[in-house]
């Protein structure tokens, strides 16, 4: 499932997805050379769920392999409202991975929400749009999309709703998700302090017996400063993530779009 | 002259063919196309091997999630049903929540095993199947129906790099309680007990020790969660939470999302099993361990 919703998996521990470095070919001879049509841009995303609000956040570096592209490329994008600039959307896809197909695929979901409104007169549902959306990535399920993608909102009764998806479509609804280069740095952070994971109840009883603590809905001023905290983390101990923190937080009275700056070392 | 116009200036085929496709996505029915795109490559099996296949080529650049442990089993109470709940891609736990039972409707039952995604999209597309069933035949469709509805489609893609172990379970009234497992080469098995996935050995183990058709309601819901933790404790790849679910012939009853954790030690401290595993905090005795 599932997703379902991976973050970047790091191959043969927890390392650095350098995987399109050029590497120093054999002196000479016939080479193949295959098809490979992807790219990792790198940097990382997260999203977590409140009671009235959804937070998503990504960081603003765009790298391939050593190298930094630009320090300002949104990951975040808005999805359905009016026109380019999005008046009065209650969606946030957040993507990473490789940035064309994040972009194609953010093009995509935008243009099937806008027409849902026209088509039905009606806002297009996060339910109903995360479904869509697992159907286009599985669409190219031979083919597939590389990102990793978290779609953001607020559900018919008014609840943070957050759903994240594997390269090939697989979806779960969750609280918390990270994803992109810096997933396993910021993921193990989220597990204890979103969900409790890990975390027991001072004095509820001895060795065995103790209780674990029980999740529930975080403040959003908390969950504010648990995503700078996160993207602090990862700046200090991921080379593909830094420059800049987009954050989108979206509750009954629309989306915030915030900027914040992260080091740019 | 504008019929000429049109005629030398329109798009060519493959233009008009993904205007098509545009055209399709946004209509206000979308079509149940099963239209994939594929890679301009001649073996487009082989390059989505290398693109995707975590276990053939550890490095590959796309890791899909994959899912694990998942049983059933057929007793005179109805059938039992259970899950765990990671979700793995490379080494990396993906997920500790995935839902690995899937409600097709209120009498059938489905379970993942294999690619997250292609389970997921597939049992809905299954769901949507038997209610058209449903609707066309004004009854419902019978678990050998549906499971061979499933069987046939991933058949018709066998080869294209589908994984999925997955089987349907439910109770009709010309049937009974009815077990089918299905997987992605396409084979279609009528059976009393499966166990699927990477942890299956280590499910069968337990299951096929205890298992016996005159199981009580209760003995059979234990059985199906120890034989879950079993494979959770052997198998690096499960863990996470058992999903546990009884088939009846008037439908589902779901038993239960729970953490394998406090369950493990319960099972432990309690019945005395896992005798292999020290629970004394203080026992530094790593000679002992298994």
């Amino acid at each position: 499932m599932a997703s379902v919703f991976s973050g970047a998996p790091p191959a043969g521990g927890p390392g650095y997805s350098f995987k399109s470095t050029p590497t120093p070919s054999q002196a000479s001879g016939i080479r193949e050379h295959s098809f490979y049509p992807y790219a990792d841009n790198g940097g990382s995303t997260l999203g977590i769920s409140g009671a009235d609000f959804t937070i998503l956040a990504g960081d603003t570096r765009s790298t391939s392999g050593y190298s930094i592209n630009t320090r300002y490329e949104p990951k975040l994008f808005k999805i359905g409202g009016e026109g380019p600039d999005h008046v009065g959307a209650t969606l946030v896809l957040s993507v990473v991975g490789f940035a064309a197909d994040g972009h194609a695929l953010k093009e995509r979901l935008d243009t099937i929400v806008k027409m849902y409104k026209y088509q039905h007169g009606k806002p297009m549902s996060v339910a109903a749009c995360a479904q869509r959306l697992s159907h286009m990535l599985y669409g190219k399920r031979f083919f597939p999309y590389y990102v990793h993608a978290i779609l953001g909102g607020l559900d018919e009764e008014g609840k943070g709703a957050l759903y994240s998806y594997d390269p090939v479509g697989s979806y779960e609804r969750e609280q918390c998700r990270a994803a992109g280069a810096a997933a396993s740095l910021i993921m193990p952070f989220l597990d204890n302090q979103v969900n409790f994971k890990n975390q027991y109840m001072p004095g509820s009883g001895e060795g065995h017996a103790l209780q674990q603590r029980v999740p529930e809905p975080l403040p959003r001023a908390d969950v504010e400063a648990l995503v700078k905290d996160a993207f602090d983390g990862a700046v200090e101990r991921h080379i593909e993530v830094g420059d800049g923190l987009q954050t989108m937080i979206i509750t009954k009275e629309g989306i915030e779009e915030r900027y914040a700056p992260l080091k740019k070392d | 002259m504008d019929s000429l116009f049109d005629k030398y200036t329109s798009s060519s085929h493959e233009e008009e063919a993904q205007l098509q496709d545009a055209d399709q996505e946004l209509s206000v029915n979308p079509p149940l196309s099963l239209k994939f795109a594929l890679p301009p490559v001649a073996q487009s099996s082989s390059w989505l091997r290398a693109m995707t296949d975590d276990h053939s080529n550890p490095s590959c650049p796309i890791k899909i999630a994959h899912g694990t442990t998942t049983l059933a089993f057929r007793f005179k109470g109805g059938i039992i049903v259970a899950t765990d709940s990671r979700a793995t891609a490379g080494n990396w736990i993906a997920s500790q929540t995935v839902k690995k039972v899937i409600e097709i409707n209120n009498c059938l039952l489905g379970t993942m095993a294999g690619g997250a995604a292609d389970c997921q999209y597939w049992l809905a597309y299954l769901g949507m199947q038997c209610r058209l069933h449903e609707l066309r035949h004004k009854r419902r469709i019978s678990v050998a129906a549906a499971s061979k509805i499933l069987s046939n489609l991933v058949y018709s893609y066998k080869g294209m790099g589908l994984s999925m172990g997955t089987m349907c379970a439910g109770v009709t009234p010309q049937e009974g309680p009815a077990l089918y497992y299905i997987d992605s080469d396409g084979t279609r098995l009528a059976g009393n007990l499966f166990c699927v996935g990477s942890g299956q050995t280590f499910a069968y183990g337990v299951l096929d020790a205890e298992y016996s058709y005159d199981l009580s309601d209760d003995a059979a819901l234990e059985l199906g969660r120890r034989s879950i933790l079993a494979a959770t404790h052997r198998d690096a790849y499960s863990g996470g939470y058992i999903n546990l679910y009884h088939v009846k012939e008037d439908g589902w009853v779901k038993h239960g999302f729970s953490d394998t954790n406090p369950i493990f030690w319960k099972t432990k401290l309690e019945k005395g099993e896992f005798s292999n595993v020290t629970a004394n905090f203080e026992d530094d005795d790593t000679s002992q361990r298994v």
